[in-house]
């Protein structure tokens, strides 16, 4: 089988700032993989990298084994092929709940309005947010705002879905509704890359867990493996840390 | 002003006093007492602010009234009979300002919300024509509109290329486009910056071109955040569209300088004037609504 997503000795670096060293990373068809690392050890601009909203300094990325880092690839077209959520939920201020989730399907798919808008009141009744689909989103709380940036990322029938810590930026009580629809997300066998500070939640969706350290996964495996008994010296340590702070 | 944001704050403080939410228990001795004070308080600096206001207006008639030349300039300058007798063709001249107005407003949004995007441009391919943007905001904001005006007006005619329209109508309106049209861009543009990356990044994840982006998503919020500027140019432009005048056009300004000519009685300026100030009124309102509901949306509740 091949995988969806391939990541071959990726490197980025801002100005001087090197943050990817030449990261590989390898997720098939219906697996969860969780990046888990400290803050700075590249999670974010790694997934930044594979979603092409960063252009590699060197290395590959490709999807369904296409090399999308080559430039003569229409990257608008790649990006329309995976589903991206962000920690600060980033819908569109200015337009409702219904009108962010048609918004990619309508204008970038050439689905008919009437069409798309069946489909995204059907997934919004999934997530219990059918109710606020006439809503704008400054009406709706953290997680009722993530769960629907998941659903917007989702309209669109992406191969893969990247989240970067979408429960990072919010309340410890909301966490668990958005967690919930990531869950039935991997359950129905979607392709999920998930940067998280959520060990607990890794342990129990994630297929694989690739600890990132220093712009290299210098870790990956099994999370009963990875989590519960790691090889290195450098997870050790990071998930000490982790326990300490009483997150695991 | 302090009066004013007083004022506006008590619609939610007398909402306060008549009881709160439902269900509250009624207020503590503590919170009376505070609200009797805040009361008092405010009942005092309203006095004080009303009677300095009344000193300050009876001492400036005094001053004025009094003074050795008042006489001379009210007849000179307050003339009724003068006043009622350039009114017909002031308000017939402010006609065409007010035409000059709306189809210069409109061209100044579009061509300033181009230039903005232009300015905004990333990538090499665009450096000519973000250049050329850069250029022409540098050239027209910098440059005096009444010199803008004189080499339109005057410089334009004088090539004699064909089709080239000498109406100072048609030349005074390309020249006030040309200058605010600088000016709208780069308030169009503060705008597009304000817009966080992120919600680009979001966009652009979904599959949008960068043009879609910038249309669908960039631009609205970008509008949105600015219109409360724009209202402020737009009422700055109500009054420099009199500058038509210099180019021989008989607007508001020149109707009345022709009577002045005739009467040597300044009378016909006051009238123009006010008629500038009473047209600028209805939109310096709006611009302060709007600004203010702008505020309220960016900080609800807040008291500072």
């Amino acid at each position: 089988m091949s995988a969806v997503l391939d990541v071959r000795g990726v490197v980025k670096s801002f100005g001087e700032n090197v943050v990817l060293r030449g990261v590989d990373l390898s997720v098939d068809e219906h697996q969860v993989v969780a990046l888990i690392g400290g803050s700075g050890s590249g999670k974010s601009t790694l997934l930044r990298c594979a979603s092409l909203l960063e252009t590699v300094d060197d290395g590959q990325v490709l999807l369904d084994g296409e090399d999308v880092t080559d430039p003569r690839v229409d990257a608008d077209a790649v990006r329309r092929r995976l589903g991206v959520v962000f920690q600060t939920y980033n819908l569109f201020p200015h337009m409702t709940v219904l009108d962010n989730v048609v918004l990619a399907p309508t204008r970038v798919h050439g689905r008919s309005r009437s069409d798309a808008r069946d489909e995204a009141l059907a997934l919004l009744e999934r997530i219990g947010l059918a109710d606020k689909a006439g809503e704008y989103p400054d009406r709706l709380s953290g997680g009722q705002q993530q769960r629907v940036a998941i659903v917007r990322a989702l309209a669109v029938h992406p191969r893969g879905l990247l989240l970067d810590e979408i429960t990072s930026a919010l309340d410890p009580e909301l966490v668990g509704e958005v967690l919930r629809v990531v869950r039935e997300g991997a359950a129905q066998g979607m392709t999920i890359v998930m940067a998280t500070h959520e060990m607990g939640f890794a342990k129990q969706v994630a297929d694989t867990v690739c600890f990132l350290d220093q712009g290299v996964v210098l870790e990956s495996g099994p999370p009963e493996q990875v989590l519960g008994d790691p090889v290195e010296a450098r997870t050790r340590q990071f998930l000490s840390r982790i326990i300490d702070a009483g997150r695991l | 002003m302090a009066l004013r944001r007083r004022r506006r704050a008590g619609p939610q403080l007398t909402a306060s006093l008549t009881g709160g939410a439902p269900g509250l228990p009624a207020p503590s001795q503590l919170e009376l007492d505070r609200r009797a004070f805040r009361t008092r308080r405010s009942r005092r600096s309203t006095g004080v602010a009303l009677l300095s206001t009344l000193v300050f207006a009876v001492v400036a008639y005094l001053v004025v009234t009094r003074s050795p030349g008042w006489p001379r300039v009210q007849t000179t300058f307050f003339s009724l009979s003068a006043a009622r007798d350039a009114f017909p063709d002031i308000l017939r001249g402010l006609w065409l300002n007010v035409q000059v107005l709306v189809i210069g407003g409109l061209l100044v949004l579009v061509l300033g919300l181009g230039i903005a995007v232009l300015r905004t441009l990333r990538g090499p391919a665009f450096a000519p024509l973000r250049l050329l943007a850069t250029g022409y905001v540098d050239l027209f904001r910098g440059m005096p509109l009444i010199i803008t005006l004189y080499l339109v007006g005057f410089g334009l005619p004088a090539l004699r290329l064909q089709g080239v329209p000498n109406s100072p109508f048609v030349l005074g309106t390309l020249a006030i486009v040309l200058t605010y049209s600088a000016y709208v861009a780069e308030v169009f543009r503060a705008g597009i910056e304000s817009v966080h990356p992120s919600q680009r990044a979001a966009a652009r994840s979904l599959g949008l071109t960068h043009r879609q982006t910038t249309r669908i998503v960039v631009l609205p919020q970008a509008v949105r955040n600015v219109t409360p500027a724009l209202l402020n140019d737009f009422v700055a432009l109500q009054k420099d569209v009199g500058l038509i005048s210099v180019l021989g056009a008989v607007d508001a300004v020149r109707a009345a300088q022709i009577q002045v000519g005739q009467t040597f009685n300044f009378t016909p300026y006051v009238v123009a004037g006010l008629l500038f100030v009473l047209l600028a009124v209805p939109s310096a309102r709006i611009a302060d609504g709007v600004a203010a509901r702008a505020r309220r949306r960016q900080q609800t509740g807040s008291v500072l």
